[in-house]
């Protein structure tokens, strides 16, 4: 197919008409209005970057953008810890480790408005009915602070998230040749020497992928933010993203919203970049 | 040696069931405690109910209108995710035949697209789908075909880059145009990809809130999510009933894991490491 070919637009036509008119377009309209009063509908007048300057100098936006970055820290290390000790055990020859797979990845097929209503109920009912048979004081109370709506999402979403990890980790494990780690049996390293000289640097691109993949579905977490806490209390674990689609569909403030919506854009492109630069450069070391 | 070595793996069998017994947890106290009465679920939280109730599941069936709500998100995935695969697979198709600069440059935007995340474009996308009264059913499949094209089109293209263009050619010579090409030749090939963009497509389709509750919340074809949620909003702290509804909406999904478990794990791991 030629450029000048009709079949060739033709085909291409549906999918080109449809990121146009639900990705691209709105997206250079909402870099404009971001820089204008728009109310949603209409504007009257250019602001520049007033917006902007609004909005990190605004409270509620700095503390969902802070909260957001703990949880992504905490988060991506708890997920890959999880994700790669699940793998590593799956993979050893017991024989429940077809079913253990078939567990650990349940979670991640269900959506998140419904894991966080789950976990609201562990947390809130469970946790406090735990805590009273056994007197232990800290299950008492969750998701009723920040401290502990904190650790409720990082729980929720490695519970949620490390099965998925666990599969690209076992992918990358069952890739690493079983010669090697015979060999260094018989010159006799133990399990630590193995993993730490063979199994580790073999795996190290799935580190990569799997960083990447937990640090921005952690970012852009909104489901299950919502149903777990829905930013309690007091907006103390609203992240991000529902900080924007509280700012537009709550408060109406769509000018605001937007300029919000597009740092959100550059913070989530650059982790993005930094993965694809890293991976271009591995590509050209190997 | 061989004697520790089968101690050492006992007990990594145990700690392993251990782990998934916890990890399964959350889902035996939600399915126990729906079979609770309200007063119960205070009184006795983590054991199985004294007297089994199933008030909660027909009361929870009957609020969600589980039937229809249920055939609502099957519409919704199933011709969103057939519209997705169809004009994907025939845009990577045009796309993987066409070496040209310009082809290359299209294959980018929709490989860059991918960069963007929703609510950047939300707020706009409203508004102007909104102005063209396309805030409905058929909107949201269009919308699902804009956002879910990229990956797809990305997937279809790494794999048509296996199929000899001999194929084609040997095609055009006994007569067939380019969409029969597409449609006969090349599109049956595909039937492994495809699979794999279904299943990530349906995953992330099926429980999509945000959009549908931006797009047709209160239409009368309310999905799963949009349902259960209202639901909840009005059962607060009536966990008996939430959490039957809970697991009426889980069953599907749980079904679909086990009938099609090696695909998607198939699925998920080559989504991942594109």
């Amino acid at each position: 197919m030629k450029n000048k070919d009709v079949s060739f637009w033709l085909f291409l036509a549906p999918v080109l008409f449809a990121l146009s008119a639900v990705v691209l377009i709105p997206l250079l309209f909402g870099v404009y209005y971001s820089f204008t009063n728009w109310n949603g509908i209409s504007y009257t007048e250019f602001l520049g970057l007033d917006n902007y300057v609004n909005v990190l100098k605004n409270e509620a936006f700095r503390n969902a953008l802070w909260f957001t970055v703990k949880f992504c820290v905490a988060s991506v290390i708890v997920i890959n810890i999880m994700g790669l000790g699940l793998a590593m055990l799956v993979t050893t020859k017991i024989k429940s480790r077809n079913i253990l797979r078939t567990v650990f990845f349940m979670p991640n097929l269900i959506g998140g408005l419904i894991l966080g209503f789950i976990w609201q109920f562990v947390f809130v009912n469970v946790f406090s009915a735990i805590g009273k048979a056994t007197g232990i004081g800290w299950l008492q109370g969750w998701l009723s602070d920040s401290t502990t709506g904190f650790w409720g999402m990082v729980i929720l979403m490695s519970w949620q998230m490390a099965g998925y990890i666990m599969i690209i980790y076992i992918a990358y494990l069952e890739n690493v040749p079983g010669e090697l780690l015979e060999a260094a049996d018989i010159d006799g390293a133990n399990h630590w020497q193995k993993f730490r000289n063979i199994t580790f640097p073999l795996i190290m691109p799935a580190f990569t992928v799997s960083m990447f993949l937990t640090l921005s579905n952690a970012f852009k977490i909104y489901d299950q933010n919502l149903s777990l806490t829905n930013g309690g209390p007091y907006d103390s674990t609203t992240m991000v993203a529902m900080d924007i689609v509280n700012t537009a569909f709550k408060f109406n403030m769509m000018a605001t919203a937007q300029a919000k919506a597009i740092i959100f854009f550059i913070i989530v492109a650059i982790i993005s970049l930094t993965q694809v630069y890293i991976n271009k450069k591995r590509e050209v070391e190997m | 040696m061989e004697k520790k070595k089968s101690k050492q793996r006992l007990l990594l069998e145990l700690c392993g069931i251990l782990l998934g017994l916890l990890w399964l947890s959350p889902f035996y106290l939600m399915v126990v405690n729906a079979f609770k009465t309200k007063l119960e679920i205070f009184t006795n939280t983590t054991k199985l109910p004294a007297t089994w109730t199933f008030d909660n599941f027909t009361q929870a069936f009957k609020e969600l209108a589980f039937l229809k709500t249920f055939m609502n998100s099957l519409i919704l995935s199933v011709v969103s995710i057939a519209i997705i695969l169809f004009f994907s697979a025939m845009a990577a198709y045009a796309l993987s035949r066409n070496k040209s600069k310009l082809s290359g440059v299209i294959f980018f935007l929709f490989v860059a697209a991918m960069l963007i995340p929703f609510q950047s474009v939300m707020i706009p996308l409203v508004s102007l789908f909104g102005k063209m009264n396309a805030l409905n059913f058929y909107g949201l499949m269009f919308m699902y075909l804009g956002f879910g094209c990229s990956l797809s089109i990305f997937l279809y293209y790494g794999a048509l880059k296996g199929i000899p263009k001999s194929l084609d050619e040997a095609a055009t010579i006994d007569g067939c145009n380019k969409f029969q090409v597409f449609w006969y030749i090349i599109l049956p090939m595909l039937k492994p990809i495809s699979v794999t963009v279904a299943i990530l497509n349906i995953i992330w389709i099926w429980n999509d809130y945000l959009l549908p509750s931006l797009v047709i919340s209160g239409a009368g074809t309310d999905t799963i999510p949009l349902k259960l949620f209202l639901f909840f909003g009005q059962y607060t702290k009536q966990w008996h009933l939430a959490l039957a509804g809970l697991t009426i909406s889980i069953i599907p999904v749980i079904v679909f894991y086990l009938l099609a478990q090696k695909q998607i794990i198939k699925g998920v791991s080559e989504g991942a490491v594109k």
